[in-house]
Order: structure tokens, then C-alpha cells, then sequence
């Protein structure tokens, strides 16, 4: 006697239920980006210029240009890139292939997690009470590079110490089984088998510094600075503060001035994940099984 | 069971995990040049005596052991004994083919590079590729990726990566059980050539397996050294009723 009522018409039916709304969320959260960016482009297109680029902030809006916050940021975001990349990656080896095991590990993780969701606004605080007075920095660049740094560090610890729980134990058997130390196993097979994980992780904590205005502002990030920074000592602006600026001014021709900026924003960040992808892309490719 | 050359020397060895113990006071030596399978129904520790042997058990957190394994004269779990010494010459392959995801050639040369191995890496690669019964399948392909290989391709290739490291002793388990019959086959002839010039210790599930390669046969039994010695014999005439009723079938 068959014991199975199998609904096949009604779990068919459920099924493409589901697959309908997922389709339809999916393609409204795209529509919605795609009206944003086309309503920045309609404002900002006709202000983008070589002029744009080469000018510095000013009071007229059709003198306004974006050199300074440009390289403020492309300074920040690189002084960031090479105080928490290796920082991170240490860090999330350390804790996942070194230190895996007893409470105090434990301890740090649940901690690194915590850390993850504290709003950014106090990583500022923190950075002013650190940085700027305790530490001398003042409002400088590398001030802010430290302070963005922090903010990313737990993103980049978490994506990458997922990564190289990823990695099947088995290729760490295999080599050590070799005569291998845990370094070099862990040089030459853990690490290349999860680059394309940690890339991934490297990628998104650089977005959202690139992005974050809240700790810089706190700090004492300018908003007005007419010179390229040219030491890690100099005052700096930064893309989105500058943004803000503008559209926080009362006159509309400001308005076009900062969709150009979120423009120019935009570029730098695609630009930015786009080399990364490829970087990443071509490491899977070298790593599978 | 007396040994004339032992390699291998264990006396009143205990592992636990934990709390449970896992392996209960075994003593038994391993002969030199000869191939030792070690057979016992599935969970009664053989392959946790196995990574014993060559210390790959550090990697697991609640194991622990006692007693003395004497390897070369040396305790091989002294205070001062160097894993990653003992690994070098104590090579271990495992269950499932586990190749590097690099090439065929650099799976061979990773293991001598990073010891410091100063002789000519293609000769090498090539006389261990042939020792491993797998130069003819793979000498045009050399720099492809040794996980385009068959299952048996790469079991043979891990062997290879093994035997590079010229190690006094190999570890094996169950090195067949992830393949079909013709791969097994040829596992099988490859141990029969190997045994030459290694001392070599295989866990089987395979009764017949374990009496086709091997020179001496231990049988375990939920951690217990039940009964060691030659193969023929054992398999003949066992002396004990748990080893006659696992042979032939009756229970594991
Ligand atoms: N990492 C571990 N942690 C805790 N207990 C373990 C671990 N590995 C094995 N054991 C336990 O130790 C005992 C022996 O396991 P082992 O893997 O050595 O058996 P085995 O003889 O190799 O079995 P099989 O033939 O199925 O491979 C089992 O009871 C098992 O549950
Ligand atoms: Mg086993």
C-alpha cells in the first residue's frame, strides 16, 4: 500500500510562487539603482570636465572642481589599503591557523564580530581621542588613514579568516605529511587556495572606506582644502565630504556640481573593484578542486 | 611476535581522544623492508594508530597519547623529538587522493624544494612518477593540473609525492578504497614493487587485499592488539577465535 501523497501540482505550484517574487524583488532593487544613477547622471553629466578634475573647490559653483577631495581620497584609500591589508590578513591567520583553538580565541572572535556592527561614528571619536590628540597626529592624513583602517579591520579579519576555514584540511594533511612546516604550508597552499575569498572580503572593506564620511568628519577631515595632500602629514578632503558639502549648500547650481562629485565617486570605486575582480578572477581560476 | 630488524618499536602505547581511550596498550614492532597491514573492524582505531606513527594526530585538539614509539632509536613523541622531521621520513598517504591543486611536476618537487633538496628535480620527478607506476600516463602532461588526473591517476600521484621524499617508512590507509578494481590492481602491484625498497604499513578493510601484499598482518579490535603475525599464518591458522571469526567473516 503507498503511503506517499506526493502534491506534485501543489509543490509545482509553491515552487514557481517563490521563484516569482525573488524574480520580482530581485529586478525592483534594480530598477530603483538604475533610476538613482540615471537622475545623477541627468544633473551631473554636462559638469563633468577636464576642468572639473584640475580645479579646486571654490564659491562659485561653475568654478568648482574636485582635484583636491580626489587625491585626498586616492592618498587615504591607498594609506588605508597598506596599513590593513597586512594587518588583517596577519590577523585572521594568526587567529584562524595559529591560535584556532581555546577560550581566549574564541574570546577575540566573538569580539572581531562585535566590532563589525559598531557604527562608524564611534570608530571617529575613537580616532580623534587616539589619533589626533593623544598620538599628535592632528588632522592629518595618516590620522584619518588609522582611523578608516580600524573601522575596516574586523571586515577584512571575518572575510578572511572564512576563507582559510574554507581551504580543505586535507591539502594541510598532504603537505605536512611532506615534512612541511605549518608556515610554509600555510605560504604555499592555504593562502594561494584562499586569496580568491580574501580578495572578496579586501574588496567590500575597501568600498565602505572609500565611501565612510561620518569618522572623517569627526576627526576634523576639511572640507575646503586647495592643495593636492603631499606628505601623509597634510590636511586632506575627501571625496563624499566634499560631496556633501556641495549638495548641503543653499544655491542649485551646487546641486549639479555635487552630482558630478558622486559621478567622479562612482568611477574611482567600479574602477577600483573592477581591478580587484580581475585579480581575483585570474587566482580561482589557478585554485580549484 | 618476535622481529629480527625492526624499524619501528612500540611499547604500552595508549591514545585517547579526550576522555576515551581509542588505542589500549598495544605493543608490537614493525620489520624493516617488509609491508605490515593492519586489518580490525571499522572504528577500532587503526587508522588512529596509523597517524600516530608519524605524529600527523597533533592536528587534532583532544588527542593525546603515552607510551613510547621508538623509531630509529629515538622516541619519536620525546620532548625533544621534531614532527616536522619524523613527517620527512615517515611519509603518509591517505584514504583520499589528495594531489596539491598545482601541476603534476610541481606536486612531485614541492616536498624535496621545501626540504632543501639539492639533486636534479627532473630526474627525480621522473624516477618518481616511474616508481609510482604512473610516468607513461603523464610524462607529455607534466604541467597540467594534477586534478585533471582519474582518481587512481592522482592516488598513484600522491604516492609519488610520497616516495620523492625517499621516506625510511609509508604510511597507508586505506589508499585503494576510494577506487574501482583495475586502479586497486594497480595500487596493489605498485606496493608489491615498492616493498623493496620501503617499509611500508597499509590499514586495509580488504581480508584479501591484506593477505595479497603484506608480509606480517596486526589485528585490531576496539583498540585492542588482538593478534600479530606473519600473514600466511595468520590468515591460515589464526590462534585466536576474534581473529578467525573477523577473517572469515563472522562479524565486523
Ligand atoms: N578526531 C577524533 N576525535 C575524537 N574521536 C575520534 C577521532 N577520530 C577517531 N575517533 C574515535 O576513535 C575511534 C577509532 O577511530 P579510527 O578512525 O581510528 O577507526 P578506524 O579503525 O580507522 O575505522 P575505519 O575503518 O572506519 O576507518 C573511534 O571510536 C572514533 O570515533
Ligand atoms: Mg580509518
Amino acid at each position: 500500500m503507498n503511503n506517499f501523497k506526493s502534491n506534485i501540482e501543489k509543490r509545482k505550484r509553491i515552487e514557481s510562487i517563490f521563484r516569482t517574487i525573488c524574480k520580482a524583488l530581485t529586478w525592483t532593487s534594480l530598477v530603483i539603482l538604475v533610476v538613482l544613477l540615471y537622475h545623477v547622471a541627468e544633473q551631473g553629466f554636462h559638469r563633468l570636465s577636464p576642468d572639473f578634475l584640475s580645479n579646486f573647490p571654490s564659491r562659485f559653483p561653475d568654478k568648482a572642481g574636485i582635484k583636491s577631495a580626489l587625491w585626498g581620497s586616492i592618498w587615504l584609500i591607498s594609506l588605508v589599503f597598506l596599513i590593513s591589508v597586512p594587518i588583517g590578513i596577519s590577523s585572521a591567520i594568526y587567529l584562524e591557523e595559529y591560535e584556532n583553538k581555546g577560550k581566549l580565541a574564541r574570546f577575540i572572535e566573538v569580539n572581531i564580530s562585535n566590532l563589525a556592527g559598531v557604527p562608524s561614528i564611534v570608530y571617529g571619536i575613537l580616532g580623534l581621542a587616539i589619533f589626533v590628540r593623544f598620538f599628535g597626529l592632528d588632522r592629518s592624513l595618516i590620522a584619518g588613514a588609522f582611523t578608516m583602517s580600524l573601522l575596516i579591520l574586523p571586515v577584512i579579519i571575518i572575510a578572511s579568516r572564512e576563507a582559510l576555514r574554507a581551504v580543505p584540511q586535507s591539502i594541510r594533511h598532504g603537505a605536512y605529511a611532506l615534512g612541511a612546516t605549518q608556515w610554509q604550508t600555510i605560504y604555499h597552499h592555504v593562502l594561494p587556495a584562499a586569496l580568491p575569498g580574501i580578495l572578496t572580503g579586501v574588496i567590500l572593506a575597501m568600498s565602505r572606506a572609500i565611501g565612510e564620511t561620518a569618522p572623517l568628519i569627526m576627526i576634523g577631515a576639511l572640507t575646503y582644502v586647495a592643495f593636492v595632500p603631499e606628505s601623509i602629514m597634510d590636511p586632506f578632503a575627501t571625496l563624499p565630504i566634499q560631496i556633501f558639502n556641495w549638495a548641503s549648500r543653499p544655491q542649485a547650481a551646487f546641486e549639479e556640481v555635487a552630482a558630478a562629485g558622486i559621478i567622479v565617486l562612482l568611477v574611482v570605486l567600479l574602477t577600483m573593484n573592477l581591478a580587484a575582480v580581475i585579480i581575483r578572477n585570474y587566482a580561482q581560476r589557478k585554485y580549484r578542486w | 611476535m618476535v622481529i629480527n630488524d625492526p624499524i619501528l618499536s612500540i611499547w604500552n602505547l595508549n591514545i585517547r581522544y579526550g576522555q576515551t581511550l581509542a588505542v589500549k596498550n598495544n605493543s608490537f614492532e614493525i620489520e624493516k623492508n617488509k609491508v605490515t597491514a593492519i586489518i580490525g573492524p571499522s572504528g577500532c582505531g587503526k587508522s588512529t594508530l596509523l597517524r600516530t606513527l608519524n605524529r600527523m594526530n597533533d592536528f587534532i585538539d583532544s588527542f593525546n597519547t603515552d607510551g613510547t614509539i621508538n623509531f630509529d632509536g629515538n622516541d619519536i613523541y620525546a620532548a625533544d623529538a621534531d614532527p616536522v622531521e619524523i613527517r620527512r621520513r615517515i611519509g603518509m598517504v591517505f584514504q583520499k587522493p589528495n594531489p596539491f591543486p598545482k601541476s603534476i611536476y610541481k606536486n612531485i618537487t614541492w616536498g624535496p624544494q621545501i626540504n632543501g633538496y639539492q639533486g636534479d628535480m627532473d630526474t627525480l620527478v621522473e624516477e618518481s612518477l616511474k616508481g609510482a607506476a604512473l610516468w607513461d600516463e603523464v610524462k607529455d602532461r607534466l604541467n597540467e593540473s594534477a586534478l585533471s588526473l582519474s582518481g587512481g591517476q592522482q592516488q598513484r600521484l600522491c604516492i609519488a609525492r610520497c616516495i620523492a621524499m625517499r621516506p625510511e617508512v609509508i604510511l597507508m590507509d586505506e589508499p585503494a578504497s576510494a577506487l574501482d578494481p583495475k586502479s586497486t590492481a594497480r595500487v596493489e602491484e605498485l606496493i608489491a614493487k615498492l616493498r623493496q625498497d620501503y617499509t611500508i604499513v597499509i590499514v586495509t578493510h580488504n581480508m584479501q587485499q591484506a593477505a595479497r601484499v603484506s608480509d606480517n598482518t596486526l589485528f585490531l579490535y576496539e583498540g585492542e592488539l588482538i593478534e600479530y603475525g606473519p600473514t600466511k599464518a595468520l590468515f591460515t591458522k589464526p590462534e585466536k577465535q576474534q581473529t578467525e571469526d573477523y577473517i572469515t567473516g563472522r562479524f565486523g
